[in-house]
C-alpha cells in the first residue's frame, strides 16, 4: 500500500464506526433540541399571549384587577362612536350614569373581565391544605417502612400498592373522591373533600421520595445514635428526620407541582366554576373547610371549553395559564430556596 | 438470676456534682473495692451465632477481663465484628440474626435475656465504629448527644462534660476554640477521636472498638492508639482490628478468630511471641490473612 508521507499510526481515517458514532451523535443532539423547542414554544406562547392581561402600559405596568378581583362578564359596545369595553360594575356603574347607554347594542362574555383572584386564592388553599395531609401521611409511612418495618412479604404488597397507586389516573382519584368524601362522608363538594383527593393522589410520589432520602442518610448516624443509647424513635427524630428533609422537601415540590395543576380530581369534589363569596368569608369557622372554591386549573378548563371562544375570552386563558404558571414557578423556587437552606445546615 | 442488676441501675443521672475522674461511679456502685484486678466483666460461653442459615461464630467461650483492653484479631470474615456487635446487641437491627445457643453474661448478667433493656445495655456498653461517623451538628451538640436523651438540660453539666471528654479522648487541646463548628470539618483523626469521646461521655464501662484506625494515617492511628493506652485505665475495651501491629502494640489479651471459631486466646505477648497454635502462628507471622 502506497501509504502518503504524512501517514502515521495514529492518522484519523473515515471508518464506518466513526460514522455511525457521528449520525448517532446528531441524532441524540437533534432530540434534546427538539424537546427544548417544545418546552420553549409553549412557554413563550403562554408568556406572550398572557402577559396582555396581566401586564398594562401605564403605571404600576401590573394589571392589578387581573390578580385582586373576582371575574366579571364582559360588555362590549359602541356608545358615541367610541368602542367601550366594561366590566360587569363598570357598565352598570356606566348605565347608571348614561341612561340611553341601555338602549345600545351590547354584546356581552362571561368570565372575560375582572380577575382571577378567587382562584388564585382556591389553588393555594387546595395545595397548602393537601400537601399537609400528604407529608404527614407520606412521612409517616415513609418512616415505618424504611426504619421500622422488617423485610417480608406483606411489606413488598404494601410497595407494590404504593407504586400502582402513582399509575392511578387522576380522574379516576376524583371519581374515588367524589363517591368517598363527597357523597359517603357527605362532605360535599368543598376543600375538605378537595384536599383529601389530592393529598391522596400524590401519596405515592411524597412515600417514595421521602423513602429514598431516609436510605440516603448515611447508615452510621443511625448506629451511632443507637450505640449512645438512644431509642429507634429517637434516632429518627433527632438523628435520621432532620438530615432527610431537605429531600423530602425536594419531592414536595413535584408534588405541590402536581396537586396544583390537576383539574380532574378537584372538579368532582372542590372546584366551583364561579363563586361569588371568597373562602374566608364564612359564618362559622367550621363552615371554612365545607366549602367549594375556584381554582387555577379548573378555571383555565372552563374558560377554554365552557363559553363561547373569542378574542375576549382567549385574554383570559393565557392571563390564568401565565398566573398558574409564575405560582407554581415561585412555589418551587421558595421550596429549592429552603431546601438549600437546610441541606447547608446538615452537610455530610 | 438476679434481675435487679448492674445493667438497669443508673446513678449517674441522680449524681449531680462533678466528678473528678471518668467512670468511676459506675464501678463505685457496681463491684466491692476489693475485687481481684482480674475481674472478669464479659463472660461468652459456647456461642453460637447466624446471619439466616449461615453460621457466623462457632462454639465461641470468651472472657474479657476488666479495665483491660482485649483485641480480637482475625483474617475478613473470621466473625470478630460480628462477635462485637454481639455485646451491645447492634446485631439486633440486622434481620434474621440470631443466638443460636450459648450465653453472653456482663457482670453476670445475661444481655440477651427477655427483660434487658436494650436502651441500658447500650449506655454501658458503647461503641466506636470503623467510619468514624460523627453528626452533622456541631462538636458541642456530638457529645451531649447521649446525655441529652437521657434527659440532662443543666448547661454547666453539659459544659463540663464536654470539656472531660474531649480531655480525655485527647482532643480538648485542638477543638476548644471551635466547639460549636460542625465535627465533620475535623480532620478523620480527629473526628474518630470525637466519636471516641462522644462514646465516652455517657460513662460507659465498656467501650466497643470496630476497627477504629482502619481509616487513619499512621500519625492518627498512633494518637488513637496511645488513647487506647489512657482509657484502659478507666474503661474495658475490645477491640477488634486487622492491624496485627495495633493488637500488640494497645492490647493486652489477644483472641485469634478463623472462619467463625475461636483459635486461641491468650496474653497477647504469649500470642505474638509464643502462639500455641499453628494457625495463630501462621497468621501473626503473616503467612496468610
Amino acid at each position: 500500500m502506497n501509504a502518503p508521507a504524512t501517514a502515521h499510526i495514529f492518522k484519523a481515517r473515515p471508518t464506518t464506526a466513526r460514522r455511525r458514532e457521528k449520525t448517532s451523535f446528531w441524532l441524540f443532539r437533534a432530540a434534546t433540541y427538539l424537546v427544548l423547542f417544545c418546552g420553549a414554544a409553549v412557554f413563550a406562547t403562554i408568556v406572550v399571549k398572557g402577559s396582555r392581561s396581566v401586564f398594562q402600559a401605564k403605571a404600576p405596568f401590573i394589571n392589578t384587577t387581573f390578580f385582586t378581583e373576582a371575574p366579571e362578564s364582559l360588555y362590549v359596545f359602541e356608545y358615541q362612536g367610541k368602542k367601550m369595553e366594561l366590566g360587569d360594575k363598570a357598565y352598570r356603574a356606566f348605565k347608571a350614569q348614561n341612561p340611553d347607554a341601555a338602549t345600545v347594542k351590547t354584546e356581552s362574555y362571561v368570565y372575560s373581565a375582572g380577575g382571577i383572584f378567587p382562584c388564585i386564592v382556591g389553588t393555594v388553599l387546595l395545595v397548602v391544605g393537601s400537601m399537609t395531609i400528604a407529608l404527614i401521611l407520606g412521612v409517616c409511612a415513609a418512616i415505618y417502612l424504611n426504619e421500622y418495618a422488617r423485610d417480608g412479604r406483606f411489606i413488598r404488597f404494601i410497595r407494590l400498592a404504593i407504586l400502582n397507586l402513582a399509575g392511578v389516573p387522576s380522574i379516576v382519584f376524583g371519581l374515588f373522591g367524589f363517591g368517598l368524601f363527597v357523597l359517603f362522608f357527605d362532605w360535599n363538594v368543598s376543600l375538605l373533600s378537595g384536599w383529601f383527593t389530592l393529598a391522596f393522589m400524590v401519596l405515592p410520589v411524597v412515600i417514595t421520595a421521602s423513602e429514598e432520602s431516609l436510605k440516603s442518610v448515611p447508615k452510621g448516624f443511625r448506629e451511632g445514635s443507637l450505640a449512645l443509647g438512644a431509642t429507634k424513635w429517637q434516632t429518627i427524630r433527632k438523628n435520621v428526620l432532620p438530615y432527610a428533609l431537605p429531600g423530602i422537601l425536594t419531592s414536595s415540590i413535584l408534588g405541590i407541582a402536581r396537586v396544583a395543576g390537576e383539574t380532574a380530581p378537584i372538579m368532582f369534589t372542590a372546584a366551583y366554576v364561579v363563586r361569588d363569596k371568597l373562602p374566608w368569608d364564612v359564618e362559622k369557622f367550621s363552615d371554612f373547610f365545607f366549602q367549594g372554591v375556584m381554582a387555577l386549573p379548573y378555571h383555565i378548563y372552563v374558560v377554554s371549553s365552557k363559553i363561547p371562544q373569542n378574542e375576549y375570552t382567549e385574554r383570559v386563558q393565557y392571563g390564568t395559564a401565565f398566573v398558574f404558571l409564575m405560582i407554581v414557578a415561585l412555589v418551587a423556587t421558595t421550596s429549592i430556596v429552603l431546601r438549600n437552606h437546610l441541606r447547608n445546615r446538615y452537610k455530610w | 438470676m438476679v434481675i435487679a442488676d448492674p445493667l438497669s441501675m443508673d446513678t449517674r443521672s441522680s449524681v449531680p456534682t462533678p466528678r473528678p475522674t471518668m467512670g468511676t461511679s459506675s464501678l463505685a456502685t457496681a463491684g466491692d473495692s476489693s475485687a481481684p484486678a482480674s475481674e472478669i466483666l464479659i463472660d461468652i460461653e459456647h456461642l453460637d451465632f447466624f446471619y439466616g442459615a449461615s453460621q457466623a461464630l462457632h462454639d465461641i467461650t470468651l472472657q474479657v477481663e476488666a479495665k483491660k483492653a482485649t483485641a480480637l484479631i482475625g483474617p475478613s470474615g473470621c466473625g470478630k465484628s460480628t462477635l462485637l456487635r454481639c455485646l451491645n446487641r447492634m446485631n439486633d437491627l440486622i434481620d434474621g440474626t440470631r443466638i443460636g445457643r450459648g450465653t453472653i453474661k456482663i457482670r453476670d448478667v445475661e444481655i440477651n435475656g427477655r427483660d434487658i433493656d436494650v436502651i441500658e445495655l447500650r449506655k454501658r456498653v458503647g461503641m466506636v465504629f470503623q467510619k468514624s461517623n460523627p453528626f452533622p451538628k456541631s462538636i458541642y451538640e456530638n457529645i451531649t448527644y447521649g446525655l441529652r436523651l437521657q434527659g440532662v438540660k443543666t448547661k454547666a453539666q453539659l459544659d463540663e462534660v464536654v470539656e472531660r471528654s474531649l480531655r480525655a479522648a485527647a482532643l480538648w487541646d485542638e477543638v476548644k476554640d471551635r466547639l460549636h463548628a460542625s465535627g465533620l470539618g475535623l480532620s478523620g483523626g480527629q473526628q474518630q477521636r470525637l466519636c471516641i469521646a462522644r462514646a465516652i461521655a455517657v460513662e460507659p464501662e465498656i467501650i466497643l472498638m470496630d476497627e477504629p484506625c482502619s481509616a487513619l494515617d499512621p500519625i492518627a492511628t498512633a494518637k488513637v492508639e496511645e488513647l487506647i493506652h489512657e482509657l484502659k485505665t478507666n474503661f474495658t475495651i475490645v477491640i477488634v482490628t486487622h492491624n496485627m501491629q495495633q493488637a500488640a502494640r494497645c492490647s493486652d489479651r489477644t483472641a485469634f478468630f478463623y472462619m467463625g471459631r475461636l483459635v486461641e486466646y491468650a496474653e497477647t505477648r504469649t500470642i505474638f511471641m509464643n502462639p500455641g497454635n499453628p494457625q495463630t502462628e501462621a497468621y501473626v507471622s503473616g503467612r496468610f490473612g
